[in-house]
């Protein structure tokens, strides 16, 4: 798919809780294609001091409105200065880039694992997938319940677990505590999975002992975010791939984590 | 110009920019045999800048030859390789094979890379070295050498001098200045290799001393770069002894960039009454 620079306009700035934001952006010309797991580099010209853009998985999609939202989580001064933008303004954005999950069988039952800012292409695939209410299942963890986003809006894509490590909302501890996960792993034809690499990890080695298909999607540092720098390689089986491009979807098979 | 390490081999940024309409394009540092490159991480940012330390990542001549120089040939463009050793005899064998691709116009003889342990940066910190490489590579291309210098050292303009006097064509400069990013919370280094090359805006205006250091030492004409961003930096490298300029860091900001530049330098000769880009060319009134 062809990649574009374009001044995006920004139609809407909407907290989420105290550390996200939806920022929904609108195009000029037609939406080109674009898959759960890509994403978007922005720049951030409200903060001088910031030289590269920042990458942002997409959340979400409205093709008739020519829009595309993105789930920021303040991390660092890129996204928090992201954050402050208002309704009205542009934003150069480069997309679509990357490639996306490979998508499911119709007779398949996914589990889709998102911690942190990785809760976005997750939500977009339980939306997109094309599988039935029963076979998808979201298992989405954070350190407290005002951590978590509120997910109504994708909630009858399929059956929504949660974990906090206090305990305040669903589950106490990790994703890999909750009982979907426990017990049933096995059952599962593929699961997908963003987040903090420690949490892909722990899922990527039940995975891999399960003998379940399991796609990762990656967040290493970019620069160019379009193939050209190689600044964001991940060692895989296949010597090193840039993330931007190759990834930041990966089988957990092509990846040379110790797991 | 692309610069070599910001573009891929052209095709990567040709989503975004009509190749016929760059004066060139340097392509990402090639060596004889596959390279790897350094671990990650090797980026981190800087004010006004990044450090790299890719550790020149490619999959070697063969490949090049082989599945590169076929997507590349027809374009209409110029493809410059940025020919890569650790020994003399490596750049001389990789210049011979680069030689027999018909439409590669030039190469640039990277003297100056920093996020290498063998060769790279090592042949151009000192006179007699830098002379040896770009004599032995000279005897065996007969096409434009255009060899690219390091910042890293004491006095840029003998260096130039130096290839200049072993045949070198051109002078193109800068590479990365030497730098490191260190972690304060976890108290370690930000990159793999510890050190790695700054580029962009933060060595601007160093890259354009030296680069009017050496545009007055030497007669060949002399290829500008570091923290070129927009025409008006372009236009003050040129002011200061450039014959052609080259963008890097700038593309990963916006791959654009290059394009908006070569409009940009028309617009200013046309604002100042040029009727060619010559005329800029060394042109600051001291
Ligand atoms: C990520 C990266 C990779 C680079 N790789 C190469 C390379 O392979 N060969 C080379 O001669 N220079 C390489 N360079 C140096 C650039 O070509 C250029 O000399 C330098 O970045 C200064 O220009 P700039 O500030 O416009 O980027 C690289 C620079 C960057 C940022
Ligand atoms: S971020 Fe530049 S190659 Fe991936």
């Amino acid at each position: 798919m062809r990649k574009t620079v374009q001044e995006l306009l920004l139609v809407e700035n909407t907290q989420l809780n105290h550390d996200n934001f939806r920022l929904v952006l609108q195009s000029e010309s037609e939406l080109p294609p674009i898959y759960p797991g890509q994403f978007v580099n922005v720049e951030i010209k409200k903060a001088s001091e910031i030289f590269l853009r920042r990458p942002f998985s997409i959340l979400d999609i409205d093709p008739a409105k020519k829009q595309f939202s993105l789930l920021v989580k303040i991390l660092g001064r890129g996204s928090k200065v992201l954050t402050t933008y208002e309704a009205g303004d542009k934003i150069s954005v480069i997309y679509p880039l990357g490639n996306g999950f490979k998508m499911p069988e119709p007779t398949d039952k996914v589990l889709l694992i998102g911690g942190g800012s990785g809760v976005a292409p997750m939500l977009f695939l339980s939306k997109v997938c094309g599988l039935n209410t029963d076979q998808v299942h979201v298992l989405l963890g954070a350190r407290s319940d005002k951590d978590h986003v509120d997910i109504s809006a994708y909630k009858a894509n399929g059956n929504f677990y949660f974990t906090t490590e206090d305990g305040s909302l669903g589950e106490k501890g990790f994703v890999t505590n909750h009982p979907v996960y426990k017990s049933k792993l096995s059952e599962f034809d593929k699961v997908y999975t963003c987040g903090p690499n420690p949490m892909m990890k722990a899922v990527a080695a039940d995975a891999a002992k399960a003998g379940v298909f399991c796609e990762v999607s990656l967040e290493n540092m970019m620069a160019c975010g379009f193939g050209v720098c190689l600044c964001c390689v991940e060692k895989t089986t296949s010597g090193h791939k840039c993330v931007c491009t190759d990834g930041p979807v990966f089988n957990i098979n092509d990846l040379t984590w110790q797991i | 110009m692309t610069a070599s390490g910001t573009c891929g081999f052209g095709q990567e940024i040709a989503d975004f920019v009509d190749l016929s309409k760059l004066g060139g394009v340097v392509m990402k540092g090639t060596t004889l045999k596959h390279r790897e490159g350094n671990d990650y991480p090797r980026m981190a940012e800087t004010p006004s800048g990044m450090l790299n330390a890719v550790g020149l990542q490619n999959k070697g001549v063969d490949n090049f030859v082989k599945n590169i120089y076929p997507t590349i040939k027809d374009v209409d463009s110029n493809f410059i390789v940025n020919v890569n050793g650790s020994t003399i005899e490596e750049y001389v064998e990789l210049t011979e094979r680069i030689n027999e691709l018909d439409k590669i116009p030039a190469i640039e003889l990277n003297i100056s890379c920093p996020n290498v342990k063998e060769g790279g940066m090592a042949f151009g910190v000192s006179c007699p070295s830098a002379e040896a490489v770009v004599k032995a590579v000279r005897a065996v291309y007969s096409k434009p050498l255009i060899v690219k210098l390091s910042p890293n050292v004491t006095n840029i303009a003998e260096i130039a001098k130096a290839v200049e006097g072993q045949g070198a064509d051109s002078v193109s400069l800068v590479n990365t200045f030497l730098g490191m990013a260190v972690d304060a919370e976890s108290r370690k280094p930000v990159l793999s290799t510890i050190t790695g090359g700054l580029s962009g805006p933060a060595i601007k205006p160093i890259a354009l001393r030296m680069v009017w250091q050496v545009a007055q030492a030497v007669k060949v004409p002399v290829i500008g770069m570091g923290g070129i961003m927009n025409a008006t930096d372009a236009i003050e490298f040129m002011l200061a002894g450039a014959t052609a300029v080259q963008v890097g860091t700038a593309i990963f900001i916006d791959p654009t960039i290059p394009l908006q530049i070569v409009d940009g330098i028309n617009d200013y000769l046309e604002r100042h009454k040029f009727s060619s880009v010559n005329e800029i060319i060394g042109a600051l009134q001291v």
